[in-house]
């Protein structure tokens, strides 16, 4: 118990110590890195609450694609991001009280919350055990069955955002020449050349 | 020293916190405006796993699950908006972004 504890506050603390790095430092790139280190942090959490799928899919597509996206798109951007940073501590003012007004509801919900005694009773589908089937198991068992439809939906949506991030970054330059298949393809012996008669001693006028 | 619900609903509440302070902060730079966002939706995973372990229903991670989702491919339209903005304004600082003078 003393262990789960430990490394319970070990995760936390990294992840809040690197989200307020995330949002404090001053180059764009070190932030991306602190948000690898924050989501790294967040699947230990999840391992820590016997979510171990999710803790693996959180590395793999956060740490593995979006954040090296995030990390691919400052670097290639050439943006001055000190001029960017001006004002930072004009907007401080505002931005803390927001934030500490937030915070305090969201503390004060903490801090008075029951958990009420029918959802107790309305659990959709229950965690199986752990000794008989792990977490990947019993996630698949309800997600390709009763869920199977989100799966889909889950699925369109990652086309539609493929497809529309290709649409939107897509350059067509009318002045750079390709090579079309198509009309080589297409190109017959008729369109080609063109036989021409010489007589002799005259050439073509 | 028992970890409770609670515990893990305190680092999800203070995550949030911070992704919104971070959209305050950094109004001008959309990139972290972006990161800001993916710390929010962090925090809304957290939250849906605690309570999912908590109570012994799997459905909270299969939500979790089409929020990662969700993430994922705002974070890569996002960031190809952002590209494409890039390319024709040559900045993406959030004042320059006033093409609709809302």
């Amino acid at each position: 118990m003393i262990i789960n504890a430990i490394f319970f506050y070990l995760f936390a603390g990294i992840t809040v110590a690197s989200a307020v790095m995330v949002i404090a430092s001053k180059n764009p790139v070190h932030s991306v890195l602190f948000l690898i280190l924050a989501f790294v942090n967040a699947a230990g959490l999840f391992v820590l609450l016997g979510a171990e799928f999710l803790a693996m899919i959180l590395i793999v597509v956060y740490v593995g694609a979006v954040a090296v996206l995030f990390l691919f798109v400052v670097m290639m951007l050439d943006v001055d991001f000190a001029e960017l940073r001006q004002g930072f501590l004009n907007y401080l003012p505002v931005g803390a009280l927001v934030g500490a007004v937030l915070l305090a509801e969201l503390l004060i919900v903490l801090g008075a919350w029951v958990i009420g005694p029918d959802v107790l009773k309305g659990i959709a589908s229950p965690i199986p055990p752990a000794s008989e089937i792990n977490n990947t198991q019993a996630l698949g068992l309800v997600l390709y069955t009763r869920y199977v439809y989100f799966f889909q939906a889950a699925g369109v949506i990652l086309l539609v955002a493929m497809i529309g991030a290709i649409v939107l970054t897509l350059q067509h330059r009318p002045s750079v020449r390709r090579q079309n298949i198509a009309v080589q393809v297409a190109r017959r012996r008729s369109t080609a050349i063109e036989v021409v008669k010489v007589k002799s001693g005259q050439g073509l006028s | 020293m028992t970890i409770g619900l609670g515990h893990y609903l305190s680092v999800a509440a203070i995550l949030f916190t911070l992704g919104v302070l971070g959209i305050f902060l950094n109004r001008k730079n959309v990139i972290v405006i972006l990161m800001s966002i993916e710390l929010i939706l962090l925090s809304v995973n957290i939250n849906l796993v605690a309570f999912s372990s908590f109570l012994g229903d799997i459905v909270g991670q299969v939500y979790a699950l089409i929020v990662l989702t969700v993430a994922a491919a705002e974070a890569a339209i996002g960031l190809a908006i952002l590209v494409a903005y890039f390319r024709n304004r040559g900045s993406i600082a959030v004042e320059d972004i006033n093409l609709m003078k809302g």
